[in-house]
């Protein structure tokens, strides 16, 4: 017997609905009411919400501070470049372990995810004296490498899943047809699996163009992207909080925007292959 | 040329041996069935000579060249699946076209043959289609049009038809023959259906467990039965099979009766029975008999118009010239 939804316990929940969803935004929303306060209100408590002068202050001095347009070049050639170099080693790796897959095939799966499980910084001093030997250090290369080994994992077990769901029979046909492995991916699988690939290729984008901690680390001038940018503005003494916020908008805001844009086909992929 | 061997063929999967070695030859242009039940390799088999499966032992020849470990696509036979298994992002023109822009024709070529082969296939009003737009017919039809244009030594059909409705798989049934009578290209088809290899087979193949129970053509097996399995499987409805005294009187272990080859009568006859369901087709009338103390219920042909009502008595005589004798392995007498 289907449960009747009562109005009263459809107002609830979406209620309920709203407020985590606030209570899970507020950050955001208050680094962006902060970067629109002066040094002095953003320091006020008990705090002041939006009856504060507004001043755009802060975006100017921050423009003029540094160069916003170079970190977010950096961004995007980290981004852009780790999620295509993560796709050229994955995707064969998830055909192969999609299609053919062997005995350890899961296992292999589970000890690539178990490596997002490691805290980064284990693995600091190491990748450290690696980037200082093979003159890596402020590379964009050393950058795309790192970040796309960071997400790899992740871009596997999302090709995998979207790859098991494409029928053997169709590869298997393509083989018969004459394809070889090089075409049996490139005009069967891929085309197949555009909306997983774009899917992937959206959150991990996203994942890049969000890591602090190794392009803090591994980075000073000629590859540092906006994580780097917004902890300039951070400083040991002196007020900087609005000046810190108006940076981080501007670092969060083409990402956000894009995230806003492509929301549908993020969802998709993460809840791909849940349920039938 | 399309004449394929094979010889102490083998398949495991892991400790399970699906396949023990078999040796099986079919000739250039045959039209060969395997048949059996479901689970008995019949797909493993034609996979292993499509090349989709690695052969655990022994070894396939395609015209007189061994082709064990040549990968599918240079095999040069084309394929045909029971899901169709066509690119569902391509229309059925490069649908079509994929095997020939495999093998690097040009586009013009391309074209040539497409056409060709659609025209063949009736397919021309819809070359612009996804194969999502089509019903199963056509797109098991396009799959058959990939299958063409390749020009392969040999067609290989998996089940093809098994997810047609009744009247549209009677209708394939009878083109995939036409385009065998016009290619003479060799074919092997996979089914479960009996009918189906009755009704297409140059030569049948009657697999069981991995094993090849008999090869031959449809008549041949249906007429002689090389043991109780292919008697019990080959023929719809099937070969009524006595043990007991009725069979030790033939000095037999079990003997089999079709059901058309027993004579009804109302009043007098060898064994006498009472008349159970029975299913009117037109042209024929199936019915059991049953409670015959033959220890089995007896399926019986009739005419089209016998007037026999459920419940009656029945005397039933079996044709002593078409009386299959087996031994107690099975196996004819």
């Amino acid at each position: 017997m289907a449960r009747a939804v009562t109005t009263r316990r459809k107002t609830l929940t979406t209620l309920a609905a709203w407020g985590i969803a606030l209570l899970i935004f507020f950050p955001i929303l208050w680094m962006i009411l902060t970067s629109f306060k002066t040094e002095q209100d953003a320091v006020l408590s008990p705090p002041v919400w939006f009856w504060f002068d507004w001043t755009t202050e802060n975006y100017v001095t921050v423009m003029d501070r540094a160069n916003y347009f170079r970190f977010f070049m950096n961004s995007v050639i980290i981004a852009i470049g780790s999620t295509a170099l993560g796709l050229l080693i994955a995707i064969p790796a998830a055909w192969s372990m999609a299609f053919v897959p062997g005995a350890k095939t899961k296992d292999l799966l589970m000890w690539m995810l178990s490596t997002k499980m490691m805290p980064g910084v284990a693995v600091l001093v190491p990748i450290y004296l690696i980037f200082i030997k093979l003159k890596l250090l402020d590379t964009h290369f050393g950058l795309i490498i790192v970040i796309m080994l960071i997400n790899l994992p992740i871009i596997i077990w999302m090709l995998y899943t979207y790859f098991k769901e494409i029928p053997g029979e169709i590869l298997e046909a393509a083989r018969m047809d004459g394809a070889t492995l090089r075409s049996e991916i490139l005009y069967v699988l891929l085309p197949m699996a555009i909306p997983g690939i774009a899917s992937t290729v959206l959150l991990n984008i996203i994942l890049a163009w969000n890591e602090a901690f190794w392009t803090i680390t591994l980075t000073t001038v000629d590859a540092a992207p906006l994580t780097k940018f917004i902890s300039s503005f951070s400083s040991p003494q002196g007020l900087f909080y609005a000046k810190l916020s108006a940076a981080s908008t501007m670092a969060i805001a083409p990402i956000l925007i894009m995230g806003w844009f492509s929301q549908k086909q993020l969802v998709r992929g993460l809840t791909f292959g849940a349920v039938k | 040329m399309g004449q394929i061997t094979l010889s102490k063929v083998t398949k495991r999967f892991g400790d399970v041996e699906v396949i023990p070695p078999l040796d099986l030859r079919i000739e250039d242009g045959e039209f060969v069935v395997f048949v059996g039940p479901s689970g008995c390799g019949k797909s493993t088999l034609l996979r292993l000579i499509a090349g989709l499966e690695d052969v655990s032992d022994g070894q396939i020849s395609i015209d007189g060249k061994d082709a064990t470990s040549v990968p599918p696509a240079k095999r040069g036979l084309a394929m045909v699946f029971q899901s169709y298994a066509l690119y569902p992002h391509m229309t059925v023109r490069k649908n079509i076209a994929f095997p020939l822009r495999m093998a690097g024709l040009s586009a013009a070529e391309q074209e040539k043959k497409v056409m060709a082969a659609a025209e063949v296939l009736n397919l021309t009003s819809f070359l612009d289609r996804r194969p999502g737009q089509l019903s199963g017919g056509q797109r098991q039809r396009v799959a058959i049009g990939r299958a063409i244009v390749r020009e392969p030594e040999a067609f290989l059909f998996d089940e093809p038809l098994s997810n047609l409705d009744a009247a549209l798989r009677v209708n394939m049934r009878l083109e995939i023959s036409e385009l065998h009578a016009s290619l003479k290209t060799t074919m092997i088809y996979v089914t479960h259906d009996q009918v189906e290899a009755m009704t297409m087979a140059d030569k049948i193949v009657v697999l069981n467990a991995g094993r090849v129970e008999q090869v031959g053509s449809p008549l041949h097996l249906y007429q002689n039965p090389q043991n109780t399995f292919v008697a019990g499987f080959i023929g719809s409805p099937k070969m009524n099979l006595l043990t007991g005294p009725e069979a030790t009187k033939h000095s037999a272990t079990t003997i089999g009766v079709r059901p058309e080859h027993i004579a009804t009568s109302t009043t007098e006859g060898l064994w006498k029975g009472t008349v159970g369901v029975s299913e009117h087709l037109g042209s024929d009338t199936f019915f059991r008999v049953n409670n015959t103390g033959l220890g089995e219920t007896i399926m019986v042909r009739a005419g089209g118009e016998v007037a026999i009502r459920h419940g009656e008595t029945i005397y039933l005589t079996p044709d002593p010239t078409k009386i299959h004798r087996f031994d107690d392995k099975g196996q004819r007498l």
